[in-house]
C-alpha cells in the first residue's frame, strides 16, 4: 500500500505537531494520575526531564537500541519519585505543589551546571527514533489501562480519597500507598513522554523541563478536567492545537492561552470535558 | 469483651480531650457513649478508628492491640464507622459509595483487574450484590443510582450506615446518628440499629438524644471532661448522681436531689 501524495505531504509538514499531540497526551495522563488521588503534585516536568536526559544519554553515549532505551528511561524518574515520594507525601495541597516545583528547579540547575549533559546548551544530535505509532500506541495503552482501573475498586478508592482522605481511610483504603503508586505511575508516564520527546526533537535543553512546562502540564488537566482519563488528553490536544491555529498572531498567543485557562478554571471547574466516568464494572 | 481501652489518653496542646479512659464494650448488642458537649466523645471515636493516634494508653480489639495500627488496617479488622458531620463521597452515586465500603474485602489485584479476568468480573458482580443488599437493609435500594449529594439529610445518614455496614463489620461505631432527624426518622433509625445488632454486629453509638440512647442501649459509658465517670445499664446511669451532675452542674443537681428527696417524703 502506498500513501497518497497529499497525505504524505500532510504528515511530513505536521509530523512534529502530531508527535506533540501524543507526547502531551502522555504528560496530561501523568498529571491526571496524581490529581485523581487528590495530590497536587507538580513534578511531571522534572520526571519528563529525567526521562529525556537519561534516554538521550543511553542512546548517544551507550548506543543502546531504542527498544531498551525507552523502558530504561523510566528508571531514573521512578527512583526520583520514590525518593521524593516518601518525604513529600506527608504534605498536601499547595505545600506539595511548591515542594515538587522546587525539586524540579533543583534538577534544572543540575543539568545547567553539569558539563557531561551539555550544561545550559543541552544535548545535541539525539537520534530521531520516536515513531508516530510508538507514541500513539503508548498513549492508547495508558488510556485504556486507566479506564479499566478507573472502573474497579481501585478507581472507587482513588475518587474516595480525592474527595475525603479521612473517610477513605475509615473505609479501609491505604491512602498513602495509593498516593505513592500514583506518583510512580506519573513518573513512568512522564519519563516515557520525555524520552519520546527527546528522540523526536534531536535536541534538548534544561529550560524545557522547568517551571513553565510544569504549569503547562497542569493546565492540560485543568482545562480538560479529571472526571475521566480522556478529558485531560483532550485538554492537552486543545492547548497543543490552539497555538497552531493562531500562528498569524504570535504576540497574543501566550496571553490568549492564559486567558483560556483562567476562564476554564472560573467557569468550568470540572473542565471542558467534565463528564464523570462510572466507577463499577458490573 | 470485644473492645477495651486502657488509660486511653489524647492531648491537644493544653487540652486533654480524652483522659485515661478505660472502656469495656462486650461483644454483641447496642452500647452507647454519652456526655455533655466537649466531653471527648468524638475524639474517643477518632482514637478507636485510628484517625488520631493516642498520646498514651492502648486499645484492644478482639484480643489484639490495635492502638498503633493505621486507620485502614483497623477498618480491615472489622471496625466501621459513620461520621457526626456526614462524610459521603458526594461526587459518587449511592451504590458506588456503598461499594467503596467493601474495598478491603475485595482481593483481586491490579493486573487481574486491568485484564478483566473472570475472577475480577465475579468479584465485582458479588460486590454490587452485597452493596444492593446493604442499601435494602437501610431502605435506599430505589436510590442506588442517584448521586449521593442529591439525597435528603436523613437518607444521607442512612447511606453512611449502609457504607459502613456493607463489609460486615464486627463493631459499628455510629457518631450521633440521630442528629438533625425528625422524630419519625429517629424512630426508623432505632429500628434499623436494632436489626443491625440482631444480625450480629456490635453497635457502639455516641448520641445526644437521651430518650433514644436509653431505649436502645444495653450499657452506657458516660464521659465528662475527657474522663469516664460512670458505666452501667441505662437504669443505673439515670439514677447515678455523678451523671446528673455532669449534665446539669453540681448546684442544680443538688437542688434536684433535694427536691426529689422532699417529694418522696424522706
Amino acid at each position: 500500500m502506498t500513501i497518497p501524495g497529499w497525505l504524505d505531504d500532510f504528515l511530513w509538514t505536521y509530523q512534529t505537531l502530531i508527535h506533540d499531540l501524543g507526547i502531551n497526551g502522555l504528560l496530561a495522563l501523568a498529571m491526571y494520575v496524581v490529581l485523581a488521588v487528590g495530590q497536587l503534585s507538580l513534578g511531571q516536568a522534572a520526571f519528563m526531564g529525567l526521562g529525556a536526559y537519561s534516554g538521550a544519554l543511553l542512546s548517544m553515549k551507550l548506543h543502546w537500541p531504542f527498544a531498551l532505551v525507552l523502558p530504561a528511561s523510566c528508571v531514573a524518574p521512578v527512583l526520583f519519585a520514590l525518593a521524593i515520594g516518601v518525604p513529600t507525601l506527608r504534605l498536601s495541597g499547595v505545600y506539595l505543589a511548591i515542594a515538587t516545583i522546587g525539586l524540579g528547579e533543583v534538577l534544572r540547575s543540575v543539568y545547567i551546571n553539569w558539563d557531561y549533559v551539555g550544561g545550559a546548551l543541552g544535548l545535541n544530535g539525539i537520534p530521531e527514533r520516536a515513531e508516530t505509532w510508538m507514541i500513539f500506541s503508548l498513549l492508547g495503552v495508558a488510556l485504556l489501562a486507566l479506564f479499566l482501573v478507573g472502573r474497579s475498586r481501585f478507581g472507587r478508592a482513588m475518587e474516595a480519597m480525592r474527595e475525603d482522605a479521612t473517610a477513605a481511610a475509615a473505609m479501609g483504603i491505604n491512602v498513602r500507598r495509593y498516593h505513592l503508586m500514583a506518583l510512580v505511575t506519573s513518573a513512568i508516564l512522564a519519563g516515557l513522554a520525555g524520552s519520546l520527546g527527546a528522540h523526536e526533537a534531536d535536541f534538548i535543553s534544561p529550560g524545557e523541563y522547568g517551571f513553565e512546562p510544569a504549569v503547562t502540564i497542569l493546565s492540560f488537566a485543568l482545562l480538560g478536567g479529571i472526571g475521566n482519563p480522556a478529558a485531560p488528553v483532550a485538554g492537552a490536544w486543545f492547548l497543543t492545537l490552539l497555538p497552531e491555529m493562531m500562528r498569524d498572531l504570535p504576540e497574543i498567543r501566550l496571553a490568549l492561552n492564559g486567558a483560556i485557562i483562567v476562564l476554564a478554571v472560573l467557569f468550568l471547574p470540572r473542565g471542558l470535558f467534565g463528564w464523570r466516568m462510572k466507577r463499577r464494572a458490573a | 469483651m470485644l473492645l477495651t481501652t486502657h488509660g486511653l489518653t489524647r492531648r491537644y496542646s493544653g487540652l486533654v480531650a480524652v483522659d485515661g479512659v478505660d472502656l469495656a464494650i462486650p461483644e454483641g448488642g447496642i452500647h452507647a457513649v454519652i456526655g455533655p458537649n466537649g466531653a471527648g466523645k468524638t475524639t474517643l471515636f477518632n482514637l478507636l478508628t485510628g484517625i488520631v493516634p493516642p498520646s498514651e494508653g492502648g486499645i484492644v480489639f478482639d484480643g489484639q492491640e490495635i492502638g498503633s495500627l493505621p486507620a485502614h488496617r483497623r477498618a480491615a479488622l472489622g471496625i466501621a464507622r459513620t461520621f457526626q458531620n456526614i462524610r459521603l463521597f458526594s461526587g459518587m452515586s449511592v451504590l458506588e459509595n456503598v461499594l467503596t465500603g467493601l474495598h478491603p474485602r475485595l482481593p483481586t489485584g491490579l493486573l487481574a483487574t486491568m485484564l478483566r479476568l473472570p475472577r475480577f468480573r465475579a468479584e465485582e458482580r458479588d460486590a454490587v450484590a452485597s452493596a444492593r443488599a446493604a442499601l435494602e437493609m437501610v431502605g435506599l435500594q430505589a436510590l442506588a443510582d442517584a448521586p449521593a449529594d442529591a439525597l435528603s439529610y436523613g437518607d444521607q445518614r442512612r447511606l453512611e450506615i449502609a457504607r459502613a455496614l456493607v463489609a460486615a463489620p464486627r463493631l459499628l461505631l455510629l457518631d450521633e446518628p440521630a442528629a438533625g432527624m425528625n422524630p419519625a426518622e429517629t424512630q426508623g433509625l432505632g429500628e434499623l440499629i436494632r436489626r443491625i445488632a440482631a444480625d450480629g454486629t456490635t453497635v457502639l453509638l455516641v448520641e445526644h438524644d437521651m430518650h433514644f440512647v436509653m431505649e436502645l442501649s444495653e450499657t452506657i459509658s458516660v464521659l465528662n471532661f475527657g474522663r469516664l465517670i460512670f458505666a452501667g445499664s441505662p437504669r443505673e446511669v439515670r439514677s447515678e448522681p455523678k451523671v446528673v451532675e455532669a449534665y446539669l452542674g453540681a448546684r442544680l443537681a443538688a437542688k434536684l436531689h433535694a427536691h426529689a428527696g422532699t417529694t418522696h417524703g424522706q
